[in-house]
């Protein structure tokens, strides 16, 4: 029943290009909402019961194979985030597609429709499938829906050009995972994530790990595996980029969580193989983060931060695995796919709001803004409570996850030996690290952004973007605040499905233990909100009957200051780049005012920041390889005689060989 | 509970303590020892300029901030009575908690468009986040010494634990977070609050342009905090299971001598040269981390 509701939604998807361009957003909503709520429905059958797992048939007709759709809890709970962000991201899409209405052609909806329910559907069958070549194929159908979204503005020559870097990188990745899987395939006959078990019982577990590691690694966007998501998530329309970063990515952390599932020996490298690299991430994506100019850039590098978060946990959690450590195990999974949920939500929200900001200002340069609250004030609040979420500040979601990775540090420090310890106290300074400098960034981008004076007359004339785009966003808060202030709700599940699908021993309290502090955070976090409420009406009531007065900011003496002197974001990233440098290699270009030069000219001062990682991994070898190969290009001279001869060498090649027994 | 209220009396007094050192020292009259309260009074009588470009951020920010400070309060323990709010991972709470106000007063600054409040704003958020390193490793030398996860606890376990060496400990744990404490309220030798001049300030140059109520609630937040880790230097350095009214006393002896100190410090030394301060807020993780690997040789990890 539900596997034919499902085959006839996809199946009158193709409706949305025969319909009137007026009603094909509906006709896409009507079919989103029906996938969205029956899938919602299963998944939230399996989290919050007791089935470990719901089979469901999906026959195609005029197609001889059956596809078998698994859901067990681990899909289930990634089945509901995809399906929040997905539904949050197309109602927020009404508004931020109305301006191309006029200028682009009905086909290009009709396929950019198309694509955003397929990139959906795509994502919930990856998460659903167990089979390797089906998996494969939608796999691929998520890496093609999601190239055709990025390049809804593919008249921009980068943007073009930026998709099919994305679109190669994609498939780099998709050929490890190919290959993994059809290792798995030689080596037991069977070709799917069950096979995994009996591969990995009988062979070494950490290198055909590492395969898989660095195909959904690329997804994902671990460094040094990055390099395609700071452009990526520029290129594509606000709604894409957050959905692409909410929940695209995860996709990447889903397939590590499964194959991890039938991992049996080598998990202390495993675990360690993922720390490390989750730690550099972590640290680094936050690093790169603060030297961008473009506001949807300086986001996306932050994906590669929470990314990076994501993967310290469930690296704590194997490396729990492997020492036989229960506490680090439950709380270090836990934190870890808390925050997946947690990064779905603000990260979401944060691209949304970029993309108000972008529709009202027509920029993506923070160094254009400023003072953007005053038009824009809702824009701004979401901003700013998305911008305490990502930082992990409390009462909001983020603190929640990453309390839950932290506490599975600290409780496992007194019992682990040297080099646990070592390893726990690197990973704890990497996570305090990646939390301050995570508030450095936000400060900026907000700080900039929003507040001070405008810097440009866009930011002067900008607008409040309208209801159609605020609205969904509320749902977002409503989660952030609901999971930051009630957190039991949430963390149970998860603690739940982690001592299913990891077998952890029952007999242990922690569960109830760590729920009753979240109980206490969020106490605590009511007070505070109490407090400051209280404080704040105090102080209303105290202004009241107060002189009040209105005057210039405090200008040191110096009266006839301009927007230009404010701090801008380059002067505020300026002490930390300073610190930084050695790593980030910012570069500086400004014309020095000469010695003889009496009237001053104009002058510039230009920084950028490109992504080391980029410019020695991927252009480097990239520019290498073109240059020999224009090098052979000189065979490539026109005349036919010349042609006959290579054939000739080629033959005479072949006969010596022959002759010689070589081939 | 007792923690709380303590904290609260140990506020009133404690920057008036600084202010009458320094005076002593320099040789002038100098004012009473409540005259920061009196300040803060008059502070609280006043009405208010707010600059034009400054929008509902800038109001709410002092509010944030000194809410922050209060509930933070809350997870600190006093003798052997656990705090009014304790869990475990309590510190990691602290420590957000901090940033989280931090994060209000940065944003406020550069809510006023100035030329110089983004000055200090962008020096606190990289120091505050280079030192949070510090204070997270010293919060794990204690954990993995005593096997406790919240202020309470730790501090409870850390002298019945049978370790002779424990001083050490206690010696590193007070130097480091009487550092932290400078760090975080800005004082010597990282930020000099009685400076001149704008270009040379950290925190002052964040709060120039708050005034009457708000400014008021800054002063208040400020005092808290140094008695807040006042507090925290006295569960280092006290005993739990001692005379609770030994311990009192030596809690307030323990407030004063901090406040001396600091009162000393900013009377003869002057202020890091501002490119210099990275360097030695990284110093203060170093040191953190050889209290981290004594713990190691101490409790057999390392030398067995």
């Amino acid at each position: 029943m539900q596997g034919l509701l499902f085959i006839l939604v996809l199946t009158i998807s193709i409706g949305i290009f025969l319909i009137k361009n007026q009603v094909k957003y509906y006709f896409t909503l009507f079919l989103l909402i029906i996938s969205v709520v029956l899938t919602s429905f299963l998944s939230f059958n399996v989290l919050f019961s007791n089935i470990p797992v719901l089979d469901i048939q999906l026959d195609i007709p005029f197609f001889q194979n059956t596809f078998q759709l698994t859901i067990d809890k681990l899909s289930a709970y990634f089945v509901l985030v995809v399906n929040l962000t997905v539904l949050i991201g197309f109602l927020y899409a009404k508004g931020y597609l109305k301006p191309y209405l006029e200028t682009k052609n009905p086909l290009r909806f009709s396929i950019h429709y198309f694509t955003y329910l397929w990139l959906y559907i795509s994502m919930i069958l990856v998460v659903l499938l167990r089979d390797g070549l089906s998996f494969i194929i939608v796999w691929e159908i998520m890496a093609l829906s999601s190239f055709l979204l990025v390049i809804f503005e593919a008249e921009k020559r980068d943007i073009l050009k930026t998709g099919i870097n994305y679109l190669i990188q994609m498939h780099v990745g998709m050929l490890f995972i190919l290959t993994a899987l059809l290792i798995v395939n030689k080596a037991t006959g069977e070709m799917s994530f069950d096979a995994l078990k009996v591969y990995f019982s009988n062979h070494s577990n950490w290198l055909l790990f590492s395969l898989f590691f660095i195909g959904f690694g690329i997804k994902a966007g671990f460094i040094p595996l990055h390099t395609w998501l700071p452009d990526a998530h520029p290129a594509a329309p606000s709604h894409v980029s957050g959905v692409m970063s909410g929940v695209m990515i995860k996709m990447g952390i889903y397939g590590i969580l499964r194959v991890l599932l039938s991992v049996q020996t080598d998990l202390l490298l495993i675990g360690m193989i993922i720390l490390v690299f989750s730690l550099i991430s972590g640290i680094l994506g936050v690093m790169m983060a603060i030297v961008q100019h473009d506001l949807k850039r300086l986001l996306a590098y932050h994906s590669i931060e929470n990314i990076g978060i994501i993967g310290i946990g469930i690296g704590l959690g194997v490396i729990g695995l492997a020492t036989n450590n229960p506490t680090l195990t439950l709380l270090g999974f836990s934190g870890g796919i808390l925050h997946v949920l947690n990064h779905s939500l603000f990260k979401s929200l944060l691209f949304f709001n970029a993309g108000s900001v972008y529709q009202a200002t027509h920029s993506r340069n923070i160094e254009q803004m400023g003072g953007l609250m005053r038009n824009m004030p809702k824009t701004a609040v979401l901003f700013l409570i998305g911008s305490l979420a990502i930082c992990g500040l409390p009462p909001f979601n983020g603190f929640i996850s990453e309390y839950l990775i932290y506490l599975g540090m600290f409780k496992s420090l007194s019992a682990a030996n040297l080099y646990q310890s070592i390893v726990i106290l690197g990973s704890i300074v990497g996570l305090t690290l990646i939390g301050g400098l995570a508030i450095f960034c936000f400060t900026k981008a907000f700080g900039i952004v929003f507040l001070g004076n405008p810097r440009s007359e866009a930011a002067k004339q900008a607008k409040e973007v309208s209801n159609n785009m605020i609205s969904p966003q509320y749902l977002s808060i409503a989660f952030i605040l609901v999971i930051g202030l009630a957190s039991y709700l949430f963390v149970k599940p998860v603690f739940n499905m982690i001592s299913e699908i990891f077998v952890l021993p029952e007999s242990e309290n922690i569960p109830d233990h760590t729920l009753s502090n979240l109980a206490k955070i969020s106490m605590t976090g009511g007070i505070f909100i109490l407090t400051v409420v209280f404080l704040l009406v105090y102080r209303f009531y105290h202004l009241k009957n107060k002189a009040i007065e209105i005057g210039e900011t405090w200008g040191c003496g110096y009266t006839a200051g301009t927007f230009k002197q404010q701090y801008t974001a380059t002067s505020y990233a300026d002490n930390y780049i300073q610190l930084a440098n050695p790593l980030l290699r910012t570069k500086k270009h400004s014309t020095k005012i000469t010695e003889d030069e009496i009237f001053p000219a104009k002058k510039s001062f230009e920084t950028h920041s490109p992504d080391v990682f980029k410019t020695s991994l991927i252009n480097k070898p990239t520019n290498w390889f073109l240059g020999l190969l224009k090098k052979i290009a000189v065979m490539q001279t026109g005349q036919i005689q010349h042609y006959i001869l290579y054939a000739f060498i080629f033959m005479l090649l072949l006969l010596l060989l022959t002759y010689l027994n070589l081939v | 509970m007792a923690g709380f209220i303590l904290i609260l009396i140990a506020a009133l007094f404690f920057p008036g303590i600084i202010l009458r050192t320094r005076s002593i020292v320099s040789g002038r009259k100098g004012p009473g020892i409540f005259q920061p309260i009196k300040d803060v009074w008059v502070l609280l009588q006043k009405g208010s300029v707010f600059s034009k470009t400054t929008g509902i951020i800038f109001q709410i920010a002092p509010s944030v901030t000194l809410a922050r400070i209060i509930c933070s309060m809350l997870v600190i323990p006093f003798s052997n009575q656990h705090a009014l709010i304790s869990f475990e991972g309590d510190f990691i709470f602290f420590a957000y908690l901090l940033a989280l106000g931090k994060f209000f007063a940065i944003i406020a600054a550069l809510d006023t468009g100035s030329s110089f409040e983004g000055m200090g704003a962008n020096r606190e958020a990289l120091f505050s986040m280079l030192v949070e390193p510090a204070f997270f490793i010293l919060l794990a030398t204690f954990a993995m010494l005593t096997g406790y996860t919240s202020f309470s606890d730790i501090f409870n376990q850390f002298y019945i634990s049978n370790n002779h060496y424990l001083l050490i400990y206690s010696i590193i744990g007070f130097y480091l977070l009487i550092q932290i404490a400078m760090i975080e309220n800005s004082r010597l030798p990282i930020d000099d609050p009685k400076t001149h001049l704008e270009l040379t300030m950290i925190h002052e140059v964040m709060i120039l342009d708050n005034s009457g109520f708000d400014k008021a609630l800054i002063h208040v937040g400020t005092y808290l905090k140094f008695a807040i880790y006042g507090a925290l230097l006295t569960n280092v350095l006290v005993p739990a299971h001692w005379n609770i009214f030994l311990q009192t006393a030596l809690f307030f002896a323990i407030q004063v001598f901090f406040a001396v100190v600091i009162g000393l410090l900013e009377s003869f030394r002057a202020r890091n040269k501002m490119n210099k301060n990275p360097k030695f807020v990284l110093t203060l993780s170093a040191i953190s981390f050889i209290a981290f690997v004594v713990v190691l040789i101490l409790t057999g990890k390392l030398i067995s």
